[in-house]
């Protein structure tokens, strides 16, 4: 609550070699938004993310407004293998609450019970959550996912989609989750954007209350709308439908 | 009654007996296999009586078990042995003191700074390459002929494997987990606390068990220069007096020596690596 500040990114330019991989994007993100990035493999998205996680150093050209508390979760755990459960997530908190605080967390996303677990027993369901955990124990104001859930089967990624939801209506975060899923993105965020030659090529509002349901006429048609956004010709998408 | 089946099952391999045969040789025979694999053993220390006792091995070529055995309990009991393995033991211990710790030493610098690399890394490579034991010469006229070059000898033999392997370790990390660490806030010290440390820990500890084993190497080397006190000094001395089975006693004190570091390195990884998943208890 202490830092509402928008997520704004104007000129942001990334060059690998002779790959421009991000040209001169923008972008806005309001506080307490859920936003999420689609694009084809090889667009950027990782690219943008890790220049928000601070990952990679900004240009100088770029003008990166972000809140303080940035956190992030990967498409692997990246859980530290020698350390238990509690530990990873409270790594690098300071304070004598941190293990409380940490277990606090582990159990919003239900790994309470497994608080002195090692890392390498848990499932990649539980582990995801417990990177999850780790990412909100910081209270962060801009939390970002890249691909979550990619790793995960079909009923655990439905099962995180909830949780995912759950957590940021309880915390507030502004939230970027990047996806491959149209589905994903739609079910989830009030805002998909599309990025395609280094720029954010699309920005679509998702208007439907929530939860929604794949079968609902406004659903089919942004998904339609999307899966054309991303270059998909007009008879794969019926097919694949 | 293991026996009997495993004959059986020899002779006529009908696919139901064998079932019936496979089942105990997995549980109760388990300790007919380990009892198995001291039998030849037995028999070979057997057959050395024998022979000493009829008078084909002459005890100046290697005397009998039972007179090594008996030569052992006179040793321990006249406090000779004792003696002399507190010295090999007080060497040993304070060359692998000053070259595992300088080996860690010369590997967290090289690791954890490109100019630590350039500067330790490349010198300490090219030493490798040396077989340190055909630094004796030089070792004796630098140091003398006292412990200097025998704690010498001990701590370079050690130093190199756990250079080299926590060294690959530190290396080695994980540069996701590093980039994890990053997000989350961890700084420098951090990271290196954290994150590198932990993860260089496995590799450094087989440096360490290579460390231990060419420690003991090197202590048998170095034993061998003009000491006075010592299992090598006990082996030595034995030898000009045509004493095999005091020869043979120092032999399997430094055969112990080897078993029993070992062991503590196990029992170091055991508690040092209870994460990884082959230690996880169940
Ligand atoms: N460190 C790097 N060095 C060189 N090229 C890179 C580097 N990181 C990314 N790239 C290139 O930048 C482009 C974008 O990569 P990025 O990982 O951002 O794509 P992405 O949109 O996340 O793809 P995916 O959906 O497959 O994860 C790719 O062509 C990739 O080869
Ligand atoms: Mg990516």
């Amino acid at each position: 609550m202490s830092d509402q500040r928008n997520v704004s990114v104007r000129g942001l330019t990334r060059r690998f070699g002779t790959n421009t991989v991000l040209h001169g994007l923008d972008l806005e993100l309001e506080p307490g938004s859920f936003t999420a990035l689609l694009g084809r493999s090889g667009s950027g998205k990782t690219t943008l993310l890790r220049t928000l996680a601070g990952l990679d150093p900004a240009p100088a050209e770029a003008a990166i407004e972000l809140p303080d508390r940035v956190a992030a979760v990967f498409q692997e755990p990246r859980l530290l293998p020698w350390k238990r459960i509690w530990a990873n997530v409270a790594l690098g908190l300071p304070g004598a609450d941190a293990k409380a605080r940490a277990e606090r967390a582990l159990g919003e996303v239900g790994l309470a019970r497994h608080l002195e677990a090692w890392p390498t027993t848990l499932s990649g369901g539980e582990a995801q959550r417990a990177a999850l955990a780790r990412a909100l124990v910081r209270e962060p104001r801009l939390l970002l996912l890249d691909e979550p859930f990619a790793a995960l089967d079909a009923l655990t990624r439905i099962r995180m989609h909830a949780l995912v939801l759950d957590l940021w209506r309880a915390h507030g975060p502004t939230t970027l989750i990047v996806t491959h899923d149209v589905d994903e993105a739609v079910l989830l965020a009030d805002r998909v954007l599309v990025l395609d030659a280094g720029r954010i090529a699309a920005d679509i509002a998702v208007d439907m209350p929530r939860p929604r349901s794949h079968g609902d006429a406004r659903f089919v048609a942004l998904r339609r709308r999307l899966l054309s956004e991303l270059g998909l010709e007009a008879e794969v998408i019926r097919e694949a439908a | 009654m293991s026996d009997t089946h495993a004959i059986g099952a020899r002779r006529a391999l009908a696919p139901a007996r064998l079932r019936e045969v496979v089942r105990p040789s997995n549980g109760a025979g388990f300790g007919l296999s380990r009892y198995k694999r001291f039998a030849s053993s037995i028999v070979i220390l057997l057959l050395w009586q024998g022979a000493s006792m009829a008078g084909l091995i002459a005890p100046r070529t290697l005397a009998a078990p039972t007179t090594i055995v008996a030569t052992a309990w006179e040793l321990i009991l006249s406090g000779e042995l004792p003696h002399n393995l507190f010295v090999s033991l007080g060497r040993v211990a304070a060359g692998l003191l000053i070259g595992v710790s300088s080996g860690v030493t010369l590997a967290l610098i090289a690791g954890l700074s490109k100019r630590g690399e350039e500067i330790v890394d490349a010198p300490m490579q090219m030493l490798r390459t040396l077989p340190f034991l055909a630094l004796v010469p030089l070792f004796i006229l630098w140091f003398g002929i006292g412990e200097a070059p025998k704690i010498a000898l001990v701590s370079l033999g050690s130093a190199f494997p756990v250079y080299l392997t926590l060294f690959a370790g530190i290396r080695g990390t994980d540069p996701k987990l590093m980039e994890a660490g990053r997000v989350f806030g961890l700084d420098r010290a951090g990271l290196i606390r954290h994150v590198v440390l932990p993860g260089a820990l496995p590799s450094g500890l087989v440096g360490l068990r290579y460390a231990l084993g060419s420690a003991l190497l090197s202590l048998v080397i170095a034993e061998q220069i003009n000491a006075t006190a010592g299992i090598g000094f006990l082996i030595n001395d034995a030898r000009d007096f045509l004493r095999t089975d005091v020869i043979v006693v120092g032999l399997v004190v430094y055969a112990l020596l080897g078993l029993l570091a070992d062991a503590l390195v196990r029992t170091v990884e055991r508690r040092a690596l209870a994460w990884r998943p082959n230690l996880i208890k169940g």
